[in-house]
């Protein structure tokens, strides 16, 4: 039960701060469906259909991404190195596990949060998709396995401006490479092939399919389940080994 | 013996931060390490409270090694620097210890209540904790230690940047502790403060422990009274058995000197060979 007072605080911190949270997703996808999407895009087809339809998916994965990966990362690894709060879960009888699950699971409901705001936008700019149920896997899928990642970055960057780094060099680049406003086939085929490695890649393309058809990529699903799991379990290898 | 530390080691690459320490605390006793900056007090600390793994050695804590999950049950933290969370209240705070140590949710909130009386918060407990001074945050920090009723308290300064009035509500609340059972482990920089709390001390010098007693072992051992002499830039300092001797000694100097009763802290000079804060 342990994770559950760890997700609790986050749920307390989350309440008290929900219309700032709230405000500041909505601006960044808010830009990029203004800019790339009714403005830039107007009149483009891809694949078919319109632009905007086409980059509401990536727009999602993006903001699912950066949402919980910051949600996570930052703010554990300030509580590391600079507040100290992370001590006080160190000196209880909480599993590392234990721990990982409430912070996943926190940074799940914001990078939730942030795709529901976006669907709410596209709603709004008359974007056409289905819904259902895959969508929502996809989603919390994301957001887990990014909140993992910021776990594992938080607790092996040694500081605020290196996590700042990570974001820049990282996070960045991959929110606008990985299939999210244009196809990666469109990049010289070397590079193409990185980007096909790359968990985003498959949460982009999974997430357009499903907009489009109502149907999963079973291959990007799985991709998505196997980084799950792995960014999972290093996250709690690294919190087990996070005492010097 | 509630803890027992055997050879007790932390390395950090050639610096040897604490040094083969072998200590025991007894059940019920209040307990100060004392030392210069840098003396390995806090990772003493750090080390019986599983913040830090040590090199070598052992620490048993109840019969159980630190790195034991039933530990952590038993033993209480307030560490040197404030972590607080202060995005949450006083409440919430507790709240958080409480629930990470599973307490049962009808028992929490009469917990809460209990500390936040007995640490002097309770009107402002739905405030955010970053509000609040250091005294408060300090006696917060206490409370939340307290939460799931440990046997064994570590204070790692407790009353360091306190004003005077803060600290000696500190010592009333560290005395009524000690008085209801716990056995509280602390370190602090005033020496006064070891010698009205504790019932022995051990003082702590690069990583090692150099001396430990009562504090009135301890200064029996340098002397009953000491002269302090001020002699150009430096003051200087002799100890004597007896009233009569440092009597006779002063006779023959010249300038201004003091004779006076031994101090915790005259040990402490004698002994680290330096002032407390160099
Ligand atoms: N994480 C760390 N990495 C490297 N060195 C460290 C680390 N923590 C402590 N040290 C070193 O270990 C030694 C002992 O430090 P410690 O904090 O235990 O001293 P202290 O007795 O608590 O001092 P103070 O009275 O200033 O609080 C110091 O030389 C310190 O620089
Ligand atoms: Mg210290």
């Amino acid at each position: 039960m342990g994770f559950y007072a760890v997700f609790w605080r986050e749920m307390v911190t989350l309440k008290r701060t929900f219309f700032k949270f709230f405000a500041s997703r909505l601006v960044s996808p808010l830009l990029y469906l203004i800019a790339f999407g009714w403005g830039l895009g107007r009149g483009i087809k891809m694949d078919g259909g319109n632009y905007l339809e086409y980059i509401v998916p990536g727009i999602i994965a993006l903001s699912a991404m950066s949402t919980s990966f910051n949600a996570v990362g930052t703010s554990l690894n300030i509580s590391r190195l600079y507040n100290k709060t992370l001590e006080e879960y160190l000196i209880a009888p909480v599993t590392a596990q234990a721990f990982v699950l409430g912070k996943v699971l926190s940074g799940v409901v914001r990078g939730l949060i942030a795709s529901l705001i976006i669907l709410g936008l596209a709603f709004i700019f008359r974007a056409h998709f289905n819904l259902n149920g895959w969508l929502f896997l996809v989603i919390i899928l994301t957001c887990f396995l990014f909140s993992a990642l910021g776990v594992i970055a938080a607790m092996t960057i040694n500081s605020h401006e290196d996590m700042g780094n990570f974001n820049t060099f990282i996070i960045l680049p991959m929110s606008f490479l990985c299939g999210t406003f244009f196809s990666p086939n469109q990049l010289p085929d070397a590079v193409a092939l990185f980007i096909e490695i790359l968990p985003l890649t498959h949460a982009s393309l999974c997430l357009r399919e499903i907009a489009r058809n109502g149907d999963i990529l079973p291959v990007s699903l799985g991709v998505l389940v196997a980084y799950t799991l792995v960014l999972y379990a290093g996250a709690v290898l690294v919190m087990q080994r996070v005492r010097d | 013996m509630v803890i027992q530390i055997n050879k007790l080691t932390k390395k950090y690459g050639d610096l040897t931060a604490v040094d083969n320490l072998d200590l025991h605390i007894r059940k019920k006793e209040v307990f100060a390490l004392l030392g210069p900056n840098g003396a390995g007090k806090t990772t003493t600390i750090r080390m019986l409270t599983m913040l830090t793994i040590p090199t070598g050695g052992k620490a048993l804590i109840n019969a159980q090694d630190v790195t034991s999950n039933k530990v952590k049950k038993e033993i209480g933290v307030v560490p040197q620097h404030m972590n607080l969370d202060l995005e949450l209240t006083a409440w919430e705070n507790l709240e958080l210890h409480g629930r990470l140590h599973n307490m049962p949710r009808d028992k929490l909130k009469a917990r809460i209540n209990e500390l936040l009386t007995f640490v002097e918060i309770n009107p402002r407990a739905f405030e955010l904790a970053s509000n609040f001074s250091g005294g408060m945050k300090r006696r917060l920090m206490i409370a939340r230690a307290l939460m799931h009723y440990p046997s064994i308290l570590f204070l790692d300064e407790p009353t360091a940047g306190l004003d005077p009035q803060t600290r000696r509500k500190i010592w009333d609340l560290i005395r009524r502790l000690n008085a209801a059972g716990l056995t509280v482990l602390m370190t602090t920089h005033y020496i006064e403060e070891a010698q009205i709390l504790c019932h022995r001390v051990g003082i702590m010098d690069k990583g090692r422990l150099i001396a430990l007693g009562t504090p009135q072992e301890l200064m029996e051992k340098v002397g009953e009274v000491v002269v302090e002499f001020f002699g150009g830039t430096d003051t200087g300092y002799k100890f004597f058995a007896r009233r009569q001797q440092a009597l006779e000694y002063v006779s023959h100097l010249k300038g201004d000197f003091l004779v006076r009763e031994v101090n915790l802290e005259d040990v402490f000079v004698e002994i680290t060979g330096r002032k407390v804060g160099d």
